[in-house]
């Protein structure tokens, strides 16, 4: 007899408005605080002590304008926002400081969220939806110079980028970007020559977010459709497809693998966020709390496994966090 | 009869004349069933004995001429046959010449399929001949095309010409087609106009098919004409004539409608194809069972609940009349739509409260998402409203069937409405259930949505079966459970105002010119309501006021108007009780009789004539019934 699922260990209330993104930073040792970001439409973004589950900090940088990505650049000292004003702000929050040191104008009236890959110490690639319909450009921060501008080949009709994700194979191997697009396709860039190595049509609709693990070389991405596709790279740098999942209700705005490779988390428009097994995509449990379309999730970068946490921000204004499958 | 190989000066005129005799006198039939076979055997290689055959039709005299040639043109097992049999006859012989190319095909139209084949293939094999294929095919588009023609003549007889027309198109060759390519054009637009103006399905049906036809032999390249219409046997026969199987066929026509297809095919799902092809094989999932499964560490918790989500429905009327004027959430706007009408019939104090708002908001609800059975839900919702509230409802409903920038499919919806809700307000509901069970009247059921003019007459022939026969035999049916006849204080309600003002034109709507589908529409109705006020008080003052109605139109030209005219004879022979049809009604009831009479003789269509046969038959009934008993 299977157990209903978990509820919440606990739920943030305070954003008032929709909540579209979130991350943790959780790493550092004591006594910092476990910390989780989360940046809402209303443009303000929300640094919530885990300990006693109320907000610290307020950042307001992006004028109104909903903040859709929060990233932390190596330790939770350095945050990196990018919000519908069309640019990507950095802060520092060290000693309670809330300033933007440097900001990045990317023109892009999108909802592309940005990837951010650590390269080498203090060095990072930061691939983002550019100008131009079609292109990602990526930039090295903080330099905040050109490494390249990945444009589909004419006629290739890709649309919108849709999500980003930068990775490399291990620390000092070249880097690579998977991004999902508007028609439904996934393309591997390589970055130095600037050339797609692969493209996969994974959706007949748009791709809405997509995760990666370099370890095993898989992937997964949702859609707006009813599919999770879940695609691998073999050893020639192309991507297959490795199998679908087909889901009761139509539209997934996030996914997320756990740092552990074992689970991942899929966020729904039909408020329900679920639990798969990552290495055989077996579902494990649908979490049912939300009263709105769940826009993101998140798992925590713990050190102890049995601390793990998993945040997910709805538009019905909560972040719910949820300790689940903690035991591995 | 045989005939003797020899004698050169043999003079078959002799034969002819008997020939001729014999089949003036009826006696087709059995000479030349024996006649026939022979003389196609005889025929077979030998010339002489084609020129001799030749010889006997051309000595016929021209008195007795038609009926040899009708016999043959009947008898010949193929064209090839008949060819070798007559010869050019048709070229030669004037009077065979009006017989094939003018009075078997225009003027009657008795003959079998095959019987046609017979005479247009005679006309095509013969390059003299063929000259007449292509005049006859002119004259028969000429007449096809003619919207009296379409109008006035019966539908066998459209039918034949449209076979004929077939069959024709059929031999055509190329350059023939290419040289009446344009007339073919004309006529075909012509024709199709006056076709699918007309108000019976079968005449509509067989003017696309045509249509399409002609359409296919014209643009053999590029897009052809392609009607939506409901394939059955009679239209895959019709089809079926485009293709011959003989050699002489000019253009196939079966591999150009697949090549047109796959043309107008999308080429964004080949190209879909041929992307997805690039990327390698999909991986087997069975390489990853080698490893150490520690997923299985993991335990499912239970996801029973996971189901498909739905919009909620409001759940009181103002609701969703708010929901259905303004919200722009379309999953709860078509939850609405679904809930609306037990949301009507569980609150009928709340409908009577805003029930001309929601008839209102219902005659103007358009589909707004692409909802299954949409039509049939705004209906029901319609009905529902109309029998929570009749009286307001009715009037507001009459009052708008006459008003202007209403659609066609508005106003027929109108008249479909009334005619359900007054079918259930009429049967006894069976006390503290709120579901009405529609079949209490065995056998006649209304189908929200069916074709009309079916049901109305299964309805009148059932109600004249259950009249004409007297079976006694005591309680064989079970007692239905009785209610009072909600239609009785409504019945003048839904019937008077429809029948006020149809003769009152509009600047959009005109009854009596071009909107001729809705009165026979609303003719129908009125026949339905009338049936149905059997037994209420307003029943005779209907009569009266549907026989008047009935008379001004009785020579209506659309055939279908006048179906539904008869059919309001029957209702109201039927639903008036008989004491005051004959005292209130009389001249007008012998009067009717006379016009009735004159239809069963001269109606062209078959089913107005069946219609006034049964009128006639009632009357009948009815002076019987009244002389029984004693006055």
């Amino acid at each position: 007899m299977a157990l209903p699922p978990p509820d919440p260990q606990f739920v943030l209330r305070g954003t008032s408005a929709a909540v579209h993104t979130l991350h943790f930073s959780c790493g550092g040792q004591e006594p910092d605080v476990p910390v989780l970001f989360s940046g809402s439409e209303s443009g303000l973004i929300h640094v919530w002590n885990l300990k006693t589950c109320r907000v610290d900090t307020v950042l307001d940088g992006h004028e109104r304008n909903s903040v859709y990505c929060v990233e932390t650049m190596g330790s939770k000292d350095r945050l990196l926002s990018q919000g519908r004003d069309q640019r990507i702000c950095l802060w520092d929050l060290a000693e309670g400081r809330t300033s933007v040191i440097d900001s990045v104008f990317t023109e892009n009236v999108g909802f592309c969220r940005c990837s951010l890959l650590k390269v080498a110490q203090g060095h990072w690639l930061m691939a983002m939806a550019s100008k131009a319909l079609e292109e990602v450009q990526v930039l090295e921060l903080p330099s905040k110079t050109s490494v390249c501008t990945l444009k589909p080949e004419v006629g290739a009709k890709l649309g919108m980028p849709m999500c980003l994700k930068l990775w490399q194979l291990s620390c000092g191997s070249q880097p690579l970007l998977l991004a999902g697009y508007e028609d439904g396709s996934v393309v591997l860039w390589n970055l130095s020559m600037g050339k797609a190595l692969s493209q996969l049509v994974c959706h007949q609709e748009p791709v809405m977010s997509l995760d990666f693990d370099s370890e095993k070389t898989k992937g997964i991405s949702g859609s707006s459709e009813k599919v999770l596709s879940i695609w691998s790279l073999n050893e020639q740098q192309n991507l297959q497809v490795y199998k679908t999942h087909k889901l009761v209700n139509a539209g997934i705005s996030d996914t997320a693998i756990r740092p552990d490779k074992k689970i991942l988390a899929t966020a729904g428009w039909d408020h329900r966020i679920r639990i798969f097994g990552w290495k055989k995509m077996k579902p494990l449990a649908v979490l049912d709390y939300h009263t709105a379309t769940v826009h993101c999730v998140s798992f925590s970068d713990h050190n102890q496994p049995s601390e793990r946490l998993l945040a997910a921000g709805s538009k019905d204004h909560r972040i719910s966090i949820w300790s689940i499958y903690t035991q591995t | 009869v045989c005939f003797t190989l020899g004698g050169l000066d043999c003079s078959i005129s002799f034969i002819s004349h008997v020939l001729g005799k014999v089949c003036i006198h009826g006696r087709q039939k059995e000479i030349l069933s024996v006649l026939v076979p022979h003389l196609t055997e005889l025929t077979q290689s030998d010339c002489i004995w084609q020129r001799m055959c030749w010889r006997l039709v051309e000595c016929v005299p021209e008195r007795w001429m038609e009926a040899v040639l009708l016999g043959f043109v009947q008898r010949a097992p193929g064209a090839d046959v008949l060819s070798r049999l007559l010869g050019n006859l048709v070229v030669k012989n004037k009077k065979a010449q009006f017989v094939l190319t003018q009075k078997m095909l225009l003027l009657q139209y008795g003959h079998k399929t095959a019987v046609l084949q017979n005479l247009l293939g005679y006309l095509s094999l013969d390059p003299l001949r063929r000259p007449f294929l292509i005049q006859v095919l002119q004259e028969l588009l000429e007449t096809w095309g003619s919207s009296s023609a379409v109008k006035h003549s019966p539908p066998e007889q459209q039918q034949y010409i449209s076979k004929a027309i077939l069959i024709c198109l059929s031999h055509l060759k190329e350059s023939e087609i290419e040289s009446c390519r344009q007339e073919l054009l004309t006529s075909m637009m012509e024709g199709v106009k006056c076709h699918l103006d007309s108000n019976l399905p079968h005449i509509r049906r067989l003017g696309m098919i045509v249509a399409e036809s002609i359409s296919l032999k014209i643009n053999t390249d590029g897009p052809v004409l392609k009607f939506q219409y409901e394939e059955d046997d009679e239209t895959r026969e019709l089809k079926s004539l485009l293709v011959q199987t003989t050699p002489c066929c000019a253009v196939p026509s079966l591999p150009d409608e697949e090549e047109d297809e796959k043309a107008a095919g999308q080429p964004s799902v080949s190209d879909g194809d041929r992307r997805s092809q690039t990327a390698a094989p999909v991986v087997p999932a069975g390489e990853s069972d080698s490893e150490l499964d520690s997923d299985d560490d993991l335990i499912p918790y239970d996801m029973s609940e996971d189901k498909e989500l739905q919009a909620k429905a409001p759940l009181y009327l103002r609701d969703c009349i708010e929901v259905l004027t303004g919200c722009e959430d379309v999953d709860k706007w078509e939850a609405t739509v679904k809930a609306l009408e037990s949301l009507i019939r569980r609150n009928p104090a709340t409908t009577r409260e805003v029930s001309v708002e929601l008839a209102k908001i219902l005659l103007h609800l358009e589909e707004k998402t692409c909802t299954e059975g949409f039509a049939e839900l705004r209906q029901r919702a319609q009905v529902a409203v109309l029998t929570t509230d009749p009286i307001p409802v009715a009037q507001y409903l009459t009052s708008q069937f006459y008003s202007l920038n209403y659609s066609l499919r508005q106003r027929v919806d109108i008249l479909d409405v009334l005619v359900l809700a007054a079918q259930e307000l009429s049967c006894p509901k069976s006390h503290g259930k709120t579901k009405h069970s529609v079949t209490s009247k065995p056998g006649i059921q209304l189908l929200p949505g069916s074709d009309s003019s079916k049901d109305w007459r299964r309805i009148v022939d059932e109600r004249i079966k259950s009249k004409t026969r007297r079976i006694a035999t005591g309680q064989t049916q079970v007692e239905l459970a009785s209610g009072p006849n909600e239609f009785n204080s409504v019945a003048g309600h839904f019937f008077f105002p429809l029948i006020q003002h149809f003769d009152r034109p509009l600047t959009t709507f005109d009854l009596l010119g071009e909107d001729h589908f809705v009165l026979g529409r609303l003719v129908h109705t009125l026949a339905v309501l009338m049936y149905l006020a059997v037994n209420t008080v307003a029943v005779t003052a209907m009569g009266k006021a549907l026989l008047e109605f009935v008379w001004t139109l009785r020579f209506h030209t659309d055939c279908y108007v006048r179906q539904g005219l008869l059919s309001c004879v029957s209702s109201l022979l039927l639903s008036v009780p008989a004491e005051r049809l004959l005292e209130d009604m009389t001249e007008e009831l012998l009067e009717a009789q006379a016009w009735l009479g004159d239809v069963v003789e001269k109606d062209p269509d078959g089913d107005c004539r069946r219609l006034a046969l049964h009128n006639l038959l009632l009357m009948e009934n009815l002076k019987k019934k009244l002389q029984i008993v004693p006055s």
